[in-house]
């Protein structure tokens, strides 16, 4: 059983040995000669003004976590639609009982401003 | 039925906490009504149950109400047994509390713990009906240890008495000593019947009777007798049997309704009763049942001689109680229960009769209590003077009284008996009935005849207490005078205590005695011209020659006989002995034990050992308990792996 | 491949609770703050009406449905009945709480209604999968219910360790269910109990799992050395989530021992019998020992919770029917007395004072003997006083242990509770002993009292009649 996993492990291998390779052939053939302009951060020609690992809004987070939510939803509604023949009334029925419930959590969020920036 | 079973035990207990919880809510009027109908509520449904069961002849009632829990087989329960013997004894000691509930309206009057002192009695009416209506060992003990609580918080009632403190001290241990051996006695039971449950242990009874055990290897007892000598040490305790009769005297020390009610009606006839209640089990022991009658014998005579030392007025009635518990007893000891439960009856009545009599003349006397600075109490308080001589004469047995017939069975029963010291008893009885003779009219002509010995102030305020005191010496008197002749022929003779009281064929003297019953008529008039009779004159004769014709002998024969009278004096030096060797040897261990076991090795090391041990252990797991998160990640992870190369790698 | 649509009879409760919630959620948003009362009233409501059709449906024979991963049997039914009963009496001592704290929010409710219905699954699950799907759905509501409180530090605190070592442990869980699987080849408990019963307790890789299994739920009962997060919760979550994370899931992860160990995984029991003993033994001694040096009444209680669990365990571990017995009853009367103790702290609270230390119960007997009463009731239930409720439960459960012959574990476990005894003393030292530091008349709404008062005073009856309880756990075990 574990052999049909040894293309995959020669994938890995070779892909290993080429990254590592084409790294430390730039690292010991290519020249390095540094002064301050090449060290100092790149920002459009501007010196950076703050720090690269700013705070974002936790309005973004909500967002992406309920975008999340529904974005799953697609990924489980993919398979469902190739085997919808074959599971018949009843997977129907279990698929509109699981987007029911999504659509309360919506009417929920909505109510709630979730969705609202301001 | 069984409804009216649980309101007697239950009114009184309602009373008891109403009164001793509330007390400063209801006042002291709310507290006497509340216990006083919770009692007569008792009573009067006893007299149902006495009817229902001795006159109608009822079936035996065996069950139980509540099952706390079932270990291993063996059922720890609250159930009633109540047959006829349970129906008498209840009867008994729920008429006596109503009556000393009344009186003591007037004797506690003054007092500032008037609720405290109903809430207790009626609390000991709860527990003494607990202890005569179980169905069980378990129920048995924890009555009995209830109406010992309950007599050890009353006779220091008057807490701020050094006296009352040293004597409840003094019935505490003397009690725990018996109750050791009753808490053996019934382990014994738990260990060969495997039940606590009196109808399976009576039923299984006759199949342990040649059953022996090895308590000292080599020796073969018979476990019979083991267990009911246990048991009877219970008895010795709690019934203030010798050697364990010290702490009574010394119980006086209570208020006196709590001496008639507790030490002499009813607490104190819990071991006759329940020796009475183990007649299945001490019947098939002779040798348990010799080591009661001696016991007994040695009792009924040796505590009467004290009773006529004494000055107290209490203490003489005291020592008059030691004596006819061991009248009681001897009766138990010859196989006679019926007439140990008839004399126990009988005494309940005249001996609260006597005790409630003492407390009349003591309020009247200002709480003095010498009889020497009393005498002729008669002109001043008729009621009390006559109710009084009622009790004295049947405590001595005048024919036709109550007493007359209880002890004049048990006298007559001993004489018929064959078992081993059985002789020695009836000496003693019969020597007994002179001594309380003496003791009783020494007491009676001394308070109530007589020169006024009193001092001039007390002698003005003399008058005859107030009616709630008085009744309840009348009620008391009737029963004294008339239940002995009027219960004798049905409860020794008849059929009450059949299938209740078991007694062997070879043993039983009563039916000895039935053959010469003729009624009980014929039976007082027989005793006009027995011996005992002759003995009772004898003892009238010289109480009124010494204290009467001649006050001056007394004193002359105290110095003739001065070693003797020591003795007496000295209660035959148990005191002495015990505080001697028991106390203070069981200070001086305990002085050696605090010192270096105590200190050093239970306080040092377990108790302030482990208080540190404790304290650093908490310490550290506080610690522990940073409050990080990777640390709380951490230990479950350690937790984890430990677990797993434990179990992996096994 | 068709599928046939399951009988969905047996599972009728659970649809309810979670039609109800979701309902509730879409009603709650569209209340006035001044009608969430009507919120309150639909979830207590709720619970009244899922206990009405547990009861109607009570399983006298076990039935699995939902493709085996779900089953109903008198157990599950029993354990359900309790489990509405102490979340409604949860909902109602902290209304008033949540009221005066500005925590009176439908999500309350929700979360609450939700965790019942991850509790319910949790009890009648009969598959790995559905352990695993009731655990999540209820430590998700609890997380959120932690942090509901979002203007409090220590709150917010409290949720970020509980939901990070919740995660963790949930991972452990998985990864045990990943091995019991990669071992059987399935998750549902029945073929996983009969695949184990067929390669008997050798197997390293199901001793592996297993190993997981144990740390993963021991995490939720609060086991040590999985218990770290339960004081800072128990201290930092508002007292009203406190009151639910102390009782109620305490069933549930009960029933979760019970399917997932003797009903999956009953032929290791050689295995988990040591690793439970391990954890008993810690937990009686670390809760004990620790609760003694406590002042927070939270923490304490929380320590004292750790040394439940270690009894509780003590029950399952002995792996008899009385055991288990034993144990049930166990759990059901430690999440009354939780629940009257968490109850107290809550109710003595007033508009801008909380109950935090022991100290805030010095002469209550001076301000409401009644109230004093009833802690001393659950503190003596809980110390294991005879006659007392906790007290059979306590017993049982050690004589369940000395029956199968392991004396010095009922030993241990007799020495800790009589040290544990000396901190619910205080308690009661406090109530009678000490002169009240406030003078402030208690409040407490009509229906409260009358809860809390029938709460106390079932510990009494337990304690006077436990056999009734403890005949119903046994013959509920017995189907």
């Amino acid at each position: 059983m574990l052999s049909n996993y040894l293309p995959v492990l020669i994938f890995v291998i070779i892909a290993f040995i080429a990254g590592t390779v084409m790294v430390s052939l730039g690292y010991f053939l290519g020249p390095r000669r540094d002064d301050d302009a090449k060290l100092s951060a790149y920002e459009c020609g501007f010196e950076s003004f703050e720090d690269a690992r700013m705070k974002f809004d936790v309005r973004y987070y909500l967002v992406a976590i309920l975008f999340i939510i529904f974005d799953l939803e697609i990924a489980f509604l993919f398979p469902w639609a190739i085997v919808l023949d074959k599971i018949g009334l009843f997977g129907f029925a279990a698929m509109a009982v699981f987007l029911g419930i999504l659509v309360i959590g919506f009417i929920y969020e909505w109510k709630k401003g979730a969705l609202e920036w301001e | 039925m069984q409804n009216i079973y649980l309101g007697i035990i239950l009114a009184p207990l309602m009373g008891a906490l109403i009164a001793g919880l509330f007390g400063r809510k209801i006042g002291r009027s709310g507290a006497h009504w509340i216990t006083i109908i919770g009692v007569a509520t008792a009573f009067l449904l006893s007299l149902i149950v006495l009817r229902h069961h001795v006159l109608s002849g009822a079936a035996p009632y065996n069950g139980s109400i509540y099952t706390w829990m079932i270990v291993e087989g063996i059922r720890l329960e609250v159930g009633f047994l109540v047959d006829n013997l349970t129906a008498i004894m209840m009867a008994t000691v729920t008429f006596v509390s109503l009556m000393v509930h009344i009186y003591t309206i007037g004797y506690m009057h003054d007092d500032d713990g008037y609720q405290r002192f109903f809430s207790y009695i009626a609390l000991f009416t709860f527990a003494m009906l607990m202890l005569v209506m179980s169905n069980n060992f378990l129920q048995l003990f924890f009555g009995w240890e209830a109406v010992g609580l309950v007599s050890y918080l009353l006779i220091g009632f008057w807490y701020k008495r050094e006296s009352a403190i040293f004597a409840n001290m003094k019935a505490f241990l003397v009690n725990r000593v018996g109750d050791f051996g009753f808490l053996l006695g019934i382990a014994a039971v738990l260990m060969a019947f495997n039940s606590l449950d009196y109808a399976d242990v009576f039923a299984a009874a006759p199949l342990m009777a040649s059953m022996t055990v090895q308590i000292i290897p080599g020796a073969d007892w018979s476990l019979m007798t083991v267990t009911c000598i246990l048991l009877f040490i219970g008895a010795m305790g709690k019934s203030a049997q010798v050697p364990l009769h010290v702490w009574l005297p010394d119980s006086m020390e209570g208020p006196t309704p709590i001496s008639a009610l507790i030490h002499a009606a009813t607490m104190v006839t819990a071991g006759i009763f329940m020796v009475a209640r183990m007649s299945p089990l001490f019947e098939l022991s002779p040798t348990a049942l010799s080591v009661v009658l001696v016991i007994g014998s040695i009792t009924a005579l040796f505590m009467g001689f004290l009773g006529i030392v004494q000055n107290d007025i209490k203490r003489v009635i005291a020592y008059s109680t030691l004596s006819q518990l061991g009248y009681m007893t001897v009766a138990l000891g010859v196989s006679a229960y019926s007439a140990a439960i008839f004399h126990l009856m009988t005494h309940a009545f005249f001996k609260a009769l006597l005790f409630l009599g003492a407390g009349s003349v003591i309020i009247a006397m200002h709480h003095e209590q010498d009889i020497r600075k009393m005498g002729g109490l008669w002109k001043y308080m008729p009621i009390t003077w006559v109710t009084f001589l009622l009790g004295t004469l049947a405590l001595i047995g005048t024919p036709g009284f109550a007493g007359f017939y209880s002890k004049d069975s048990i006298i007559e029963a001993v004489h018929a008996s064959q078992i081993p010291g059985a002789g020695f008893a009836y000496f003693a009885v019969m020597l007994g009935v002179f001594v309380t003779s003496l003791y009783s009219f020494r007491l009676y002509f001394l308070v109530f005849h007589g020169k006024e010995r009193m001092d001039h102030h007390t002698q003005e305020h003399l008058h005859e207490t107030p009616a709630v005191v008085t009744v309840p010496l009348i009620l008391l008197a009737i029963p004294s005078v008339v239940i002995g002749a009027m219960t004798i022929e049905p409860l020794l003779f008849g059929e009450v205590f059949k299938g209740v009281i078991m007694v062997t064929p070879e043993h039983n003297v009563l039916e000895h005695l039935a053959e010469h019953f003729h009624g009980a008529m014929n039976f007082a008039l027989h005793g006009l011209t027995g011996l005992p009779f002759i003995l009772v004159l004898a003892g009238f004769g010289s109480a009124w020659y010494l204290y009467m014709a001649r006050p001056d002998v007394p004193e002359r024969i105290r110095q003739l006989a001065a070693p003797v009278y020591d003795i007496l004096d000295n209660k035959y030096y148990f005191d002495q002995f015990y505080q001697r060797f028991f106390a203070r040897g069981s200070c001086e261990t305990g002085t050696v034990l605090w010192k270096y076991v105590d200190a050093g090795l239970i306080d040092g090391l377990l108790v302030n050992g482990t208080a540190r041990w404790v304290g650093w252990v908490a310490a550290v797991t506080r610690h522990l308990q940073s409050g990080y998160l990777y640390h709380y990640a951490f230990a479950m992870i350690i937790g984890l792996l430990i677990l797993l190369t434990w179990f992996v790698t096994r | 491949m068709n599928f046939v649509a399951p009988d969905f009879m047996p599972v009728v409760p659970e649809l309810f609770v979670l039609t109800m919630a979701c309902l509730l959620l879409v009603i709650d948003v569209f209340l006035e703050q001044r009608q969430r009362y009507i919120t309150y009233g639909v979830a207590q409501l709720t619970l009244l009406g899922a206990a009405l059709l547990t009861l109607v449906t009570y399983a006298h024979a076990p039935v699995t449905t939902m493709f085996g991963h779900y089953i109903k049997d008198a157990m599950g039914d029993l354990l359900k009945i309790f489990i509405y009963l102490s979340s409604a009496a949860v909902f109602l001592y902290s209304r008033d709480y949540l009221r005066r704290r500005d925590l009176f929010k439908g999500e309350y409710y929700v979360l609450g209604l939700f965790g019942v219905l991850g509790m319910m699954i949790m009890v009648s699950a009969h598959s790995l999968l559905s352990v695993y799907l009731g655990l999540e759905l209820l430590s998700l509501s609890l997380y959120a219910l932690v942090a509901m409180d979002r203007d409090s530090p220590v709150a917010s605190e409290a949720a970020m360790k509980y939901f990070v070592l919740g995660s963790l442990a949930s991972g452990m869980l998985l990864y045990g269910i990943s091995m019991i699987y990669g071992a059987t080849g399935s998750v549902d408990l029945q073929v996983v109990s009969d695949a184990v019963a067929r390669q008997g307790a050798d197997n390293l890789v199901l001793v592996f799992g297993l190993v997981f299994l144990v740390v993963g739920l021991s995490f939720k009962l609060g086991a040590v050395p999985f218990h770290m997060w339960l004081p800072d919760v128990y201290q930092g979550a508002p007292t009203s989530v406190t009151l639910y994370i102390g009782s109620a899931p305490k069933l549930a992860a009960f029933a979760l021992m019970m399917r997932v160990l003797v009903d999956g995984l009953g032929t290791l029991q050689g295995d988990w019998q040591q690793m439970l003993i391990i954890l008993s033994v810690l937990s009686i001694a670390l809760g004990n020992l620790v609760a003694i040096v406590q002042t927070n009444i939270k923490r304490m209680l929380a320590y004292s919770t750790i040394s439940h669990v270690g009894f509780l365990l003590l029950g399952i571990l002995a792996g008899s029917p009385e055991g288990y017995a034993a144990a049930m009853f166990y759990a059901i009367v430690y999440v009354l007395m939780a629940v009257g103790a968490f109850g107290m702290v809550i109710m003595l609270g007033r508009t801008g004072f909380e109950v935090e230390n022991i100290d805030d119960f010095k002469g209550l007997n001076d301000r409401s003997p009644w109230l004093a009463f009833l802690m001393l009731v659950i503190m003596m239930s809980m110390a294991g006083v005879p006659f007392m409720a906790g007290f059979y439960a306590k017993w049982m459960v050690l004589q369940a242990v000395v029956n199968i012959g392991l004396v010095w574990l009922a030993l241990f476990g007799v020495v800790f509770s009589v040290i544990g005894a000396f901190y619910y003393l205080r308690v009661v030292k406090c109530l009678y002993f000490d002169k009240p530091e406030q003078s402030e008349p208690i409040h407490i709404s009509l229906d409260t009292e009358i809860a809390i008062s029938a709460n106390g005073l079932l510990l009494v009856a337990l304690g006077l009649y436990p056999t009734a309880l403890m005949t119903w756990c046994a013959t509920a075990l017995l189907n």
